[in-house]
């Protein structure tokens, strides 16, 4: 039988990423590699990340070298399945070309990668992946956007079709938020899943993005919920970190922000300047800081949490399943505990803090992908 | 939603939206509109080189062509701002300052404090600076250190279009005067630009590259050229922090300084000329306050001490350029 | 009411002669004072012009600014400045119209329309073009009035605004003081034309001539050019031809004067004494009412100088305040 040569590039986490750095080799030449193994380190302009593999086989080739910093589909090493001599790797290694990045034309680029839906709300960016039969809608958290999926969009759209929001209020063209409470940012998606003609969907919600998934499926699963995972989310117990939500709302500094963004992750060194930077554009748009606030006050009045339904997971009718970064510094951990008696499956993902699908997106992914798989079963 | 914007795009833009929240902002200035009282069209220039295109069929009477009259009306302006509006003029090249200048360093820029704090003159005086525009030694100048040297005048100077729009508007809505610097040779150069109302604060230097070998402190045109310089040093292991200051009054030391301490070593780029220049001041302030944190002599890659030079061949030479200033970098490393 | 030659009500009689009155006590005492060393830095008094600024002034009102000179006080005290916060400005004193911050050539109360008095020759000029765009922005009918001297009508940012303030048609009466000197320059040596009338119709503006000595002239004509204002007729030049009594500063030898000249000024150009023999000799006024605004301008004086006296210095704590409304 003869034997295929994969090559493994450097990926594109997000619009836009246009080059990596490999940080670090977590494999050896020779090793004997299978899908979704952790093989490398990538810093990014926004975060760094695990690479998985593609495709499974033995590493012939260690390409990129610690610390080389490449462009997007830059060959990185390459992966052998079945019998291929060391000339046809070289032949290989020497021979290959770097596909155009198709995304390069900017109009182009524009068309594709986000889409507008015109919802009672307003205006609400988008962004869709694969074109699988099941379709997972990513619903971010408090003061976040579609770009806090950067590493899940790409590897749940293999087998999905992946829709990401920007919640009201959020994104880089705010709308103004009609209803600052879960329920209300529940209806505002629900309303954005009709304009923008999602039936039904896989509900996957992180942090206040968690309690909204959950009311929406508590008001229509299963006709419209297939199922639900809820990520470090809200809405299952009183407690969540006032402080740094007010942080979050009032700083107006990089020098400010960036030690409060520090507690969304488990390692600190994770925020990095341009992650900074992002929140800071979005937090320096007109309005933001007052609708921020307004919901801040709507969703957690006093420090606590107003919308508290644990039990709403038992009578869903859809599976539900809980993942938590068990370093989560703003929303406790033990929250999950709720949901579990209420019947959802539970993962706590050691190492991992409240943006554990960033900080773990190769576990995250891995589970929502099992997930959802059942659920379409 | 952002969109690749050039910097003469998104002058014009937070103009254009600053102006339609805010009904007592007016802009004037020398043919911002053009046309004005001609038998052709109305809206014919838009400002010399087009920043301003557009905005008078929006706004009508809010954009106000002048006379030929710096002096008249930079001080109408000044006067207006001390009179419930919040005039936004154009002086079009800052080299023109020197027949209006008066109006801004004794009237502006010191009401406040001869009125014991009664005064508030929300100005902002829009120019464009900057050499490698074959404009020769009149209309080529930087000359920010003399408004840097005028307490009561603030003083922002952005590098790219979203840092021009954002800081723009933050000076429309500033309640003191300002000097906002736009740099020719930088209208065209394009950055993603949100489409909404966004500000950023004075007093905020950007750190445009990270570097733990040495520190390039500069502004305008030059943190382009000074990160290309940091990119080629890169290749031979020198790894620059490259800042932009933004702002040059009020001025962003504590990045500066928290730089160094780490760095231990500092380049000033500044494509002003070099006596008292913000390069000067720069390298001063971080040799009284952080001597001991210094590896070696603080460098200094600025113009030379001439007017700027019209032949192209000169011009090239004035204008620090990536090489001068990766070679002043390797100088520091190397002691 | 009695029947009376004046255009002007006898109330209102009274208020200008209290204001000149005021203004006349406050700078005899500047004066004094500056001779006894008891007063920082430099003054240029307005004494014998006080027709002019008490005449205009009477149109205005605290929506209407004026940008004034580096010969200010009289202006500030016609526009409504608290005369004892003047005196405190001017020896330095924390409880200074400006905290001490400016000085006599830096008076100012937005609050009652005053721009400012200004160290800088015709820089109110263009100012005041500002405060008149302002104005007919707002479209209340304010106005801005520019006082000038006529040695500052020869800058060139006054001459701009002239031309400036008649191309955006603006609310704005250029108001030009001439005593006769520029410093110790003659107006008949530095003005090259013959009449200001002559210099406003080059800019496409009225202008009028009157003796500034005349209160009831100045009010006339600055009534007519300030309603013309008003009412969106754009801008007009008045020149009041009047004489100030002390030097260009306090401590001019005014060896350039004409023997006898000041003499001559203060026993037949004296616009108070015009205006006292006016209203008595008309039998609008008696002297004995005029003679008490007398004691009661003096006392309040004297007052402002004893409360300025009185009054601390700035202190150390002051020095950095006051420059920026913020600077990160």
């Amino acid at each position: 039988m003869p034997g295929t040569i994969t090559p493994i590039v450097m990926p594109k986490w997000g619009l836009s990423m246009k080059e990596g750095t490999v940080t670090r080799w977590l494999v050896h030449e020779g090793d004997e590699i299978a899908a979704g193994n952790e093989i490398m380190e990538i810093e990014t302009e926004k975060i760094a990340s695990a690479l998985e593999a593609t495709d499974s086989g033995r590493l012939r080739r260690l390409v990129a070298e610690e610390g080389d910093l490449l462009p997007v589909k830059a060959l990185l090493g390459v992966l052998v399945e079945g019998e291929v001599s060391d000339e046809e790797v070289d032949a290989f290694v020497e021979g290959f070309v770097a596909p155009a990045d198709e995304d390069e034309d900017e109009e182009e680029e524009e068309g594709i990668a986000y889409r507008y839906a015109e919802t009672a709300a307003g205006r609400i960016r988008y962004a869709v992946r694969g074109e699988g039969a099941e379709t997972v809608l990513l619903i971010h958290g408090f003061g976040g956007d579609l770009d806090n999926w950067l590493f899940n969009l790409d590897a749940l759209a293999a087998e999905s079709t992946v829709v990401a929001l920007d919640l009201p209020g959020h994104g880089p063209a705010p709308t103004p938020i009609p209803d600052p409470s879960v329920p209300g940012l529940a209806t505002a998606v629900f309303d954005f899943m009709d304009a923008a003609e999602v039936e039904t969907a896989h509900l996957v919600g992180h942090s206040l993005g968690g309690a909204v998934a959950l009311a929406i499926a508590a008001a229509a699963a299963p006709e419209r919920v297939r199922s639900v995972t809820l990520v470090c989310p809200a809405g299952l117990g009183p407690d969540v970190n006032r402080g740094y939500i007010d942080g979050f709302v009032s700083s107006a500094s990089r020098r400010q922000l960036k030690p409060v963004l520090e507690n969304l992750f488990a390692d600190p060194g994770l925020v990095n300047r341009s992650l900074v930077d992002g929140v800071l554009r979005y937090k320096r748009l007109d309005g933001v800081t007052e609708s921020l606030e307004a919901l801040a006050d709507g969703v957690f009045p006093g420090g606590a949490q107003r919308w508290v339904e644990p039990g709403a997971v038992a009578g869903l009718g859809v599976p539900v399943l809980v993942v938590w970064g068990a370093e989560d510094r703003i929303v406790p951990a033990a929250h999950a505990e709720a949901a579990a008696g209420a019947g959802a499956a539970v993962e706590i993902v050691a190492g991992a803090g409240h943006m554990v699908q960033m900080e773990a997106a190769p576990r995250v992914n891995s589970l929502i992908t099992a997930h959802v798989a059942r659920a379409a079963a | 939603m952002a969109r690749n914007l050039s910097m003469n795009e998104a002058v014009n833009e937070a103009l254009d939206q600053e102006m339609a929240r805010d009904p007592t902002v007016i802009c004037m200035g020398e043919d911002i509109s053009g046309g004005t009282g001609s038998p052709g069209e109305d809206d014919a220039w838009g400002g010399p080189l087009g920043v301003t295109k557009g905005l008078s069929v929006k706004h009508g009477d809010r954009i106000m062509d002048t006379p030929l009259s710096e002096s008249a009306f930079i001080g109408a302006a000044i006067g207006a701002a001390c009179s419930g509006l919040r005039p936004v003029a154009e002086l079009m090249f800052v080299d023109f300052m020197g027949v209006c200048f008066d109006e801004i360093f004794n009237q502006a820029a010191k009401f406040r404090y001869m009125f014991g704090g009664k005064a508030e003159t929300p100005v902002v005086i829009r120019c464009m600076a900057g050499a490698g525009f074959r404009a020769a030694a009149q209309h080529s100048q930087m000359l920010t250190p003399i408004f840097t040297h005028i307490p009561g005048l603030k003083v922002v100077f952005p590098s790219n279009a979203y840092d021009a729009k954002g800081l723009l508007i933050q000076s429309i809505r500033d309640n003191d005067p300002v000097i906002f610097f736009e740099h020719k040779n930088l209208y065209d150069t394009k950055a993603d630009v949100p489409e909404g109302l966004y500000t950023i604060p004075f007093a905020e230097a950007n750190v445009v590259r990270e570097g733990d070998d040495a520190t390039i402190v500069t502004y305008g045109q030059t943190v382009q050229r000074s990160l290309d310089a940091a990119g080629a040093l890169a290749k031979e292991g020198i790894e620059c922090e490259v800042i932009d200051l933004r702002t040059l009054s009020p001025i962003d030391m504590d990045t500066v300084l928290e730089s160094v301490e780490n760095t231990g070593r500092l380049v000033c780029v500044d494509e002003a000329n070099p006596r008292c220049s913000i390069a000067a001041d720069v390298s001063a302030t971080v040799t009284q306050e952080i001597f001991g944190a210094l590896k070696a002599g603080v460098r200094m890659v600025t113009a030379p001490h001439t007017p700027v030079p019209f032949s192209p061949a000169l011009e090239d030479l004035y204008i620090p350029g990536a090489d001068r200033i990766a070679a002043a970098v390797r100088q520091t490393v190397a002691n | 009411m009695t029947d009376q030659p004046f255009s002007i009500d006898r109330g209102t009689l009274l208020d200008a002669y209290r204001t000149m009155k005021t203004i006349r006590e406050f700078e005899e005492r500047l004066h004094v004072d500056v001779a006894r060393g008891d007063i920082p830095g430099f003054v240029h008094l307005y004494a014998g012009e006080e027709a002019a600024a008490t005449a205009i002034m009477l149109h205005l009102g605290d929506n209407d600014r004026i940008a004034s000179t580096h010969r200010g006080h009289g202006h500030c005290i016609a526009k409504g400045v608290d005369v004892k916060e003047m005196m405190g400005e001017i020896r330095g004193k924390a409880s200074g119209a400006c905290k001490g911050k400016g000085g006599s050539m830096h008076i100012a109360d937005l609050s009652k329309g005053m721009m400012g008095a200004n160290g800088i020759l015709g820089a109110g000029a263009p100012l005041a073009c500002g405060a008149g765009l302002a104005a007919k922005r707002r479209g209340d009918g304010g106005v801005a009035i520019s006082f000038v001297g006529d040695g500052a009508s020869n800058q060139g940012m006054f001459l701009e605004s002239l031309n400036l303030a008649a191309v955006w048609n603006l609310p704005v009466v250029f108001v030009v003081e001439n005593n006769g000197y520029a410093e110790s320059t003659s107006v008949e040596w530095a003005v090259a034309c013959d009449s200001y009338v002559d210099r406003a119709s080059g800019f496409g503006m009225p202008g009028v001539t009157v003796d500034g000595t005349d209160f009831f002239a100045v009010h006339e004509a600055a009534g007519e050019v300030i309603a013309r204002a008003r009412e969106g007729g754009g801008p007009s030049l008045l020149e009041c031809k009047m004489y100030r009594f002390y030097g260009h500063f306090e401590g001019d030898a005014q060896t350039y004067r004409a023997q006898g000249e000041v003499e001559n000024l203060r026993e037949n150009h004296d616009c108070i004494k015009i205006f006292r023999a006016a209203v008595t000799g008309a039998g609008v006024i008696s002297a004995a009412e005029l003679d008490t605004i007398d004691a009661q301008a003096l006392a309040l004086v004297n007052e402002a100088v004893e409360h300025a006296t009185a009054a601390p210095m700035p202190g150390p704590e002051d020095l950095e305040t006051d420059v920026y409304i913020s600077y990160a």
